[in-house]
């Protein structure tokens, strides 16, 4: 019997060039984030003392640095508003049946609309300080990054598998133990994807929120974001270039050392029982690994986990289920349901006072016309862009070493913020004299475009390779190979693309639809321009009715379109 | 040693349990287990041998104390239940080992939940997986270990927790047959030389020799719902002998009796076989179920049967043979019987004069004794075809049949005997079915 962990393993010489690695690694790590998040403290008078942003490209760095550190600390707040309220969500009947459609709603709310919103208030709850807009960026990014993961948590835990849960009942595991040994792990694979993707899409909205104009008052808050915005309204192209090379490298830095090892940590996580076929690697991982100062720690403070983790399961001892009073419960379950028809009721009858006492029916009805026109551009928007990338996308997907080679460049483009190229675009439309009305679809789908591409790509390689021989046996080609072979087997993966760049393509409308060079601004006439507009003046009924107007589009078309293409997918074309 | 070790200490006791779930359409209730009185006792293992849907899991599961029986009670050891059961641990059929946790890690987890102190842990772990076996794959993780090694590992988990009784659900159902032979070899082993720290096992199967060869007493389970059709002692010395003929009397019977719902289960093993007198009771052509086997895997079955001598041959054989499980082969069998291609008797099954004749003929013909036998023999078809023919255009919806269905089956049993009735009418030619429309059509007059 070998003891646990060997001996000579822990009586070797304890260092070696892994640990001082990962010690260097780790001191500058904090360093940097206790010089940056010093800066998140200044002071902040406006609007007499305000942040300033520095062109010198040298100063880029610490910019970066100061954005980069919002995201974390709105991807921390995520996680733990996503285990919160997917756990209350998934355990107690009751509230399950609030909180999941308010997830659905919250999920289609545009993102750039919770910004206009929140971020007078933020200010007021930290007068005199910088962090009152510090705390508005980091809350636009938290709802750009949370909703996704939660439900993905949420959805694992209903779907744990029965034989799981039933040994952990069993074996009487407490609910701490339970929720550390089975809940989160089963959930990880899903929580770190959807995080991964979040993190990529929050970059737009870092960059967005750190340069708003709120009740005509300019706020800027050190950053990339501002950076450019600065840049923009100096008309400084050398700047806008140094800008774009160091969000790029700010976005591969962040996934070799940051999503790379994590997603190689998370590989024991997955559910299949059999080995897969290839691992995923990460170098910054394999120096962790070998490094052994991580599992030293680890035996020094084991006893100390082990207590907390006792007193923790101590405290939430094994729920046995209650004999039920059916009677009871019933009642119960009405008198809830009574009071949630009043809240709804509430607030159906506040909206009708807010559409016909302060804002005018004429008034909705002009919005939902521009509603109609950012439809429209959106709606081409997928078109072209599906006519564009599928085939390209497929061709790819076909070829195994070219799509090994793509999927990452692919990522990469989908998670470069796309408002960083619109400066360059917009010079463009000015000296073309291209009308934004058009222009700005291509704006929209500088972002949009490349989850179809991606899941196009993924689509096309899961086709089984038996179909596609045998289409090239029966010499299928053109129109009749993708409506026989390519088209089906694609489909599922392209509505999930679809649904992703919808999303993005409406969020982006609030900022694509008025763009400006220097003194130049064009404006293309959509919902989201007239959102951004009305932040702008901070009308706030008119912020209001734009915002809700646009979420309604989003789960309107989520509901009669996507869904129905959903089942569609699972049922027809279920590879 | 025989089965001496049992006392009558009874240990878990079922009084009048019933066992009802909701319809996943929230209409009604589907009963799974109806009336059941069974007693655990100290000392012996137990049986509970079923086809599928026969509740046999459900059972397991209410006597752990993980689902709550809707009717009835359950002591253990002379108190109510509540809650789940803390003398109880359960070997799964999946192995629901966590995969992110090691061996030992797994086979510590209810050590953990109990508070148990890291050192004393690791000694009790190592030790239990040292029995099964086991011993040097401890920092391992599952997803490393074969399907046996996973099993070993469910199996140190469960003894590691010295239960009172060790609950089994399927245990060797998801191995390979020479896996399967060893570990159950071994569990057994275990047990006749009192090395298990449990005093009484409940084993979960659908394999009759399976039961016959662990067990001191076998729980014959029936379907719909779920009842106790009877017991049989197993009254061998341990460890069981495969080759003693006492051992194939039983196993013969259990098969007689898994066949044919009507027989008796006893213990002199004299089959009363009372050969379904088709009742003259006006009964709905769609109450009568059909077997769940696929047309191909009837004529399958046929044709294998003519390759024998007088075309005959003992089941138990030839599930050994085919390497299929009860729940695999016993429909087949049925369905065989049903059409009247083949009999069912003692254990044994014979091709009747049609059978044979469908084994050997052309494809074309043997699909028009197929239909020619469906029409005869399964009420459900023919009422079907009756039902098309009287329509002016050949055609009716899927629902209409699916409610009548409805009528006499639980919703997900329904959609498997439409699934089955398609497939055979489908095959007889007597009908097709469209699933984007959900309709259901005489075939075009020219393919007649």
């Amino acid at each position: 019997m070998r003891p646990f962990p060997s001996p000579e393993a822990l009586r070797r010489f304890p260092f070696g060039l892994a640990d001082i690695a990962v010690i260097l690694g780790t001191l500058v790590l904090l360093a940097a984030i206790a010089k940056v998040g010093a800066g998140a403290l200044v002071s902040f008078q406006p609007p007499d003392d305000l942040p300033t942003i520095d062109l010198d490209p040298r100063n880029l760095p610490y910019y970066a640095a100061r954005s980069t550190l919002r995201m974390f600390v709105a991807m921390f707040f995520s996680l733990v508003f996503t285990f919160a309220y997917g756990y209350v969500a998934a355990k107690n009947r009751r509230a399950e049946k609030v909180l999941v459609p308010l997830l659905d709603i919250l999920q289609s709310v545009p993102v750039l609309g919770f910004l206009s919103i929140t971020v007078t208030g933020f200010i007021a709850l930290f007068p005199g300080s910088l962090l009152g807009l510090e705390a508005a960026s980091v809350f636009a990014i938290f709802t750009g990054q949370v909703w996704n993961m939660t439900f993905s948590f949420y959805q694992s835990l209903k779907t744990v598998p029965s034989e799981l849960d039933e040994a952990t009942r069993i074996y009487r595991l407490s609910g701490w133990e339970r929720f550390t040994k089975l809940e989160v792990p089963a959930s990880m694979m899903g929580l770190l994807w959807n995080a991964m993707m979040s993190f990529g899409g929050g970059w737009f909205f870092v960059t967005e929120s750190e340069a708003i104009t709120v009740l005509n008052q300019e706020f800027t808050l050190p950053g990339l974001g501002s950076y450019v915005a600065a840049a923009i309204a100096a008309e400084n192209l050398p700047a806008m270039g140094w800008a774009v090379v160091t969000i790029a490298v700010v976005i591969l830095l962040c996934n070799w050392l940051v999503w790379q090892p994590l997603v190689a940590w998370a590989d024991k996580f997955r559910m299949e029982q059999s080995a897969a076929a290839a691992a995923p690697e990460s170098r910054v991982y394999d120096l962790f690994k070998a490094a052994r100062l991580p599992s030293l720690m680890g035996q020094i403070f084991a006893p100390i986990s082990e207590g907390i983790n006792q007193f923790l399961a101590r405290l939430t001892p094994l729920r046995q289920p209650r004999p039920v009073n059916l009677e009871q419960q019933a009642q119960g379950d009405r008198i809830f349901n009574w009071l949630l028809l009043l809240i709804v009721g509430a607030l159906l009858a506040a909206l009708l006072r807010f559409i016909l006492v302060t804002v005018g029916v004429a008034e909705v009805l002009t919005v939902f016309g521009l509603g109609l026109i950012t439809l429209l551009r959106v709606v081409i928007l997928m078109i072209v862009a599906t006519l564009i990338w599928t085939p390209i996308g497929v061709a790819i997907g076909f070829n195994p070493q070219l799509a090994a080679l793509s999927q990452p460049i692919v990522q990469f483009l989908a998670s470069f913020p796309a408002n960083f190229l619109f400066p360059f675009a917009t010079l463009f439309f000015i000296r073309t004299n291209i009308s934004i009305q058009i222009g700005s679809i291509f704006l929209m789908a500088l972002g949009a475009q490349w989850y179809i591409l991606f899941n196009s790509i993924s689509g096309a390689m899961s086709i089984p390779t038996d179909l596609r021989e045998m289409a090239k046996g029966f010499n299928l080609q053109g129109w009749q190979l993708w409506r026989k072979v390519i088209i089906p087997g694609i489909f599922s993966t392209w509505v999930t693309g679809g649904i992703t760049a919808m999303g993005g393509a409406w969020n982006a409308s609030i900022v694509a639809e008025i763009v400006s060079w220097g003194p130049t601004t064009l404006t293309a006439t959509g919902l989201g321009s007239y959102i951004e507009e009305a932040t702008r003046l901070g009308d706030w009924p008119r912020i209001t009715l734009g915002i809700g107007m646009m979420s309604l589009f989003v789960v309107g078309l989520n509901h009669l379109f996507w869904r129905r293409l959903y089942q569609l997918a699972e049922t027809k074309y279920h590879l | 040693m025989t089965s001496i070790r049992v006392t009558n200490e009874a240990l878990i006791v079922m009084e009048g349990v019933s066992k009802s779930f909701p319809q996943p359409d929230g209409k009604g209730e589907h009963l799974v287990l109806h009336q059941i009185d069974l007693t655990i006792r100290a000392g012996e293992v137990v049986a509970l041998l079923g086809r599928s849907g026969s509740g046999k899991s459900t059972l397991l599961r209410i006597m752990a104390g993980l689902l709550k029986p809707t009717k009835g009670r359950v002591l253990n050891r002379g108190k109510q239940l509540m809650g789940t059961n803390p003398d109880v641990a359960i070997v799964f059929q999946s192995f629901a080992l966590l995969p992110w946790l090691t061996v030992l890690g797994n086979t510590e987890l209810g050590l953990e939940a109990k508070g148990i102190d890291r050192q004393t842990r690791h000694t009790q772990a190592l030790k239990a997986l040292d029995l099964v076996g086991l011993d040097g794959f401890e920092s391992a993780y599952p997803r490393e270990l074969s399907g046996g090694m996973k099993q070993r590992v469910g199996f140190a988990r469960a003894l590691v927790m010295e239960p009172l009784v060790l609950f089994m659900d399927e245990p060797f159902s998801a191995l390979d047959v020479l896996t399967k032979e060893n570990l159950r070899g071994e569990v057994d082993d275990l047990w006749n030389a009192g090395q298990f720290p449990s005093s009484s096992i409940v084993i979960v199967t659908h394999d009759i020799e399976e039961a016959v060869f662990l067990a001191d007493r076998v729980i014959v389970l029936g379907s719909n719902p779920g009842h106790i059709r009877g017991e049989v002692l197993v009254d061998l010395p341990r460890s069981h002998d495969r080759a003693s003929p006492r051992f194939k009397a039983l196993v013969d019977h259990l098969y007689t009796v898994m066949t044919n719902p009507e027989a008796s289960v006893t213990q002199d093993l004299t089959t009363t076989q009372p050969k379904p007198v088709t009742t003259s009771i006006e009964r709905s052509p769609y109450s009568q179920a059909l077997p769940h086997a696929r047309s191909g895997a009837v004529s399958g079955l046929l044709e294998l049967l003519v390759e024998n001598s007088h075309d005959q041959v003992d089941i138990y054989q030839l599930a050994e043979r085919l390497q299929l499980t009860v729940d695999d082969l016993l429909p087949i069998l049925n369905a065989a019987d049903m059409l009247g291609f083949a009999e069912i008797m003692q254990g044994d099954i014979k091709l009747t004069d049609i059978g044979h004749d469908f084994a050997t003929t052309t494809i074309l013909r043997s699909k028009d004794l197929f239909r020619q036998q469906v029409l005869k023999q399964v009420p459900m078809l023919a009422s079907i075809e009756k039902t098309l023919t009287e329509k002016q255009n050949g055609s009716m919806r899927a629902e209409f049949f699916m409610n009548l269905l409805d009528e006499y089956f639980p919703r997900a049993e329904a959609e498997e005997q439409f699934a089955t009735a398609v497939d055979w009418g489908r095959y007889a030619e007597l009908f097709e079915y469209d699933a984007s429309e959900d309709r259901i059509y005489l075939p075009a007059i020219s393919n007649r």
